[in-house]
């Protein structure tokens, strides 16, 4: 017997997906945020003076790089209770896509800090601009517009890669089109539905991270 | 009863180890092949070609691994295609590593200077030599590092086929975690399996790199 694609059940659930869609997206931002935090204090901790404090930093970042995510959320979801930390699972898959990201973007926010030359810094001085002034367009602002491909293109990443915090049961599209299928058995309908709303997520993303680098980062035209 | 993590859980682990090697080799040799005609096709003459090809990397790239697995693993179920639950991931993680694959390959290709196809195509090689013998040698050089590193992602990719069920290191880690009442050990025990695996790759792929940049 030949299988009828049946996609009402799609159709049925949609509210359901589209309150998924926002689970991610706000799972996602907030992954997004602790990962920048994570990296800027790493890319300090990392530039140091205090040996071991770097040598943790470089661990950290190689650690997280070479394990599969699944590993480091599982690992932390049975490791925060042990430190006394009883989290909701959507907490806890923050906080593992923020150690994630985090560990990528201290790699990426310290290229972007070495990519501003000592001499562009002194010339700003030369200039007459302020310290803060130096601060905020020759260092900032240049060192953001370096990482800000990167990094965007890793926050898409992490994005995606929040669907893995479905198996935590953390509340996100993948776990709602879980629990849609186990109820409806339309496994192929489901998840080839989602797998659009994914890439629709991720071209929102993509063309709104554009609009704002079109609009705070390039260069002044006369 | 309890079970303490002992040889025997130890052992188990290694099982799951192999499939997790095996299904990366073959994902990585299988995306190789596809791949190259992914690159190839990606910068070929018909404007046609290039697009459906622009549309397949950003499928991939644009969409969780995770749901990926689920649409090849449920969707050839559907065309009637009854396989073991190995061969339907090892297709799916294959189709994910052709166009990430392929998108490296790509740009590797785009960085030759034009003047390699010009020649060539002076000297009258026909396309199959002139990809053979002249771009790709050379681009899969200058791709290499990168090619390590996705190595990397593919391991790591692979333990998403815990998720639909399939036994490999990190399936048999969560089996072996909820025998022994130990998950943290355990998990513990995975990642540094995992990290053994993929740290020497990564090593490699950095001095690989940083061997390029000191060339140029």
């Amino acid at each position: 017997m030949a299988y009828q694609m049946d996609f009402s059940v799609v159709f049925d659930h949609f509210p359901q997906l589209l309150w998924g869609c926002l689970g991610t997206l706000g799972l996602s931002f907030a992954g997004m945020t602790l990962a920048l935090v994570i990296g800027v204090l790493g890319v300090m901790a990392r530039g140091s003076h205090v040996g071991w404090l770097r040598r943790l930093v470089i661990a950290f970042i190689e650690i997280i790089r070479n394990t599969p995510f699944l590993v480091q959320i599982f690992f932390l979801y049975f490791a925060l209770p042990q430190l006394g930390l009883k989290l909701n699972p959507t907490v806890t898959a923050i906080i593992a896509l923020g150690v994630n990201g985090g560990a990528y973007a201290i790699e990426i926010i310290r290229g972007g800090v070495q990519s501003i030359h000592r001499g562009q810094v002194e010339a700003g001085f030369a200039l007459g601009l302020h310290k803060a002034q130096v601060f905020r367009l020759i260092v900032l602002k240049p060192a953001l517009r370096a990482i800000y491909p990167s990094l965007t293109g890793q926050f898409i990443m992490l994005t995606l890669t929040s669907s893995i915090c479905t198996s935590v049961a953390a509340y996100e599209l993948t776990s709602v089109a879980q629990r849609i299928e186990s109820d409806t058995f339309r496994s192929f309908e489901v998840y080839f539905t989602v797998t659009l709303m994914y890439l629709a997520i991720s071209w929102i993303l993509m063309t709104a991270f554009a609009a704002i680098s079109h609009q705070y980062f390039s260069y002044p035209t006369r | 009863m309890n079970v303490v993590f002992g040889f025997k859980e130890f052992a188990f682990l290694l099982t799951g180890l192999k499939w997790t090697v095996l299904l990366s080799l073959i994902a990585f040799a299988g995306g190789g092949i596809m791949g190259l005609l992914v690159a190839v096709a990606r910068t070929a003459q018909s404007a046609a070609l290039r697009r459906a090809m622009i549309l397949y990397i950003a499928v991939f790239q644009g969409t969780p691994l995770l749901m990926q697995l689920f649409v090849v693993y449920y969707g050839l179920g559907l065309l009637g295609i009854q396989l073991p639950a190995w061969a339907a991931v090892a297709i799916a993680f294959t189709l994910n590593a052709s166009a990430f694959l392929g998108e490296i390959w790509r740009g590797a290709i785009q960085a030759l200077p034009r003047g390699q196809t010009e020649a060539a195509t002076a000297l009258g090689l026909p396309l199959v030599s002139r990809l053979r013998d002249v771009i790709l040698p050379q681009a899969l050089r200058i791709a290499q590092p990168a090619t390590v590193g996705y190595a990397v992602q593919l391991i790591k990719g692979t333990s998403l086929a815990a998720i639909v069920g399939f036994i490999e290191l990190a399936r048999a880690g969560q089996i072996v975690s909820s025998q022994t009442f130990a998950p943290i050990l355990v998990f513990g025990v995975v990642g540094a399996i995992y990290f053994s695996l993929c740290w020497p790759l990564s090593l490699y792929s950095a001095r690989l790199e940083a061997k390029f940049a000191a060339a140029r």
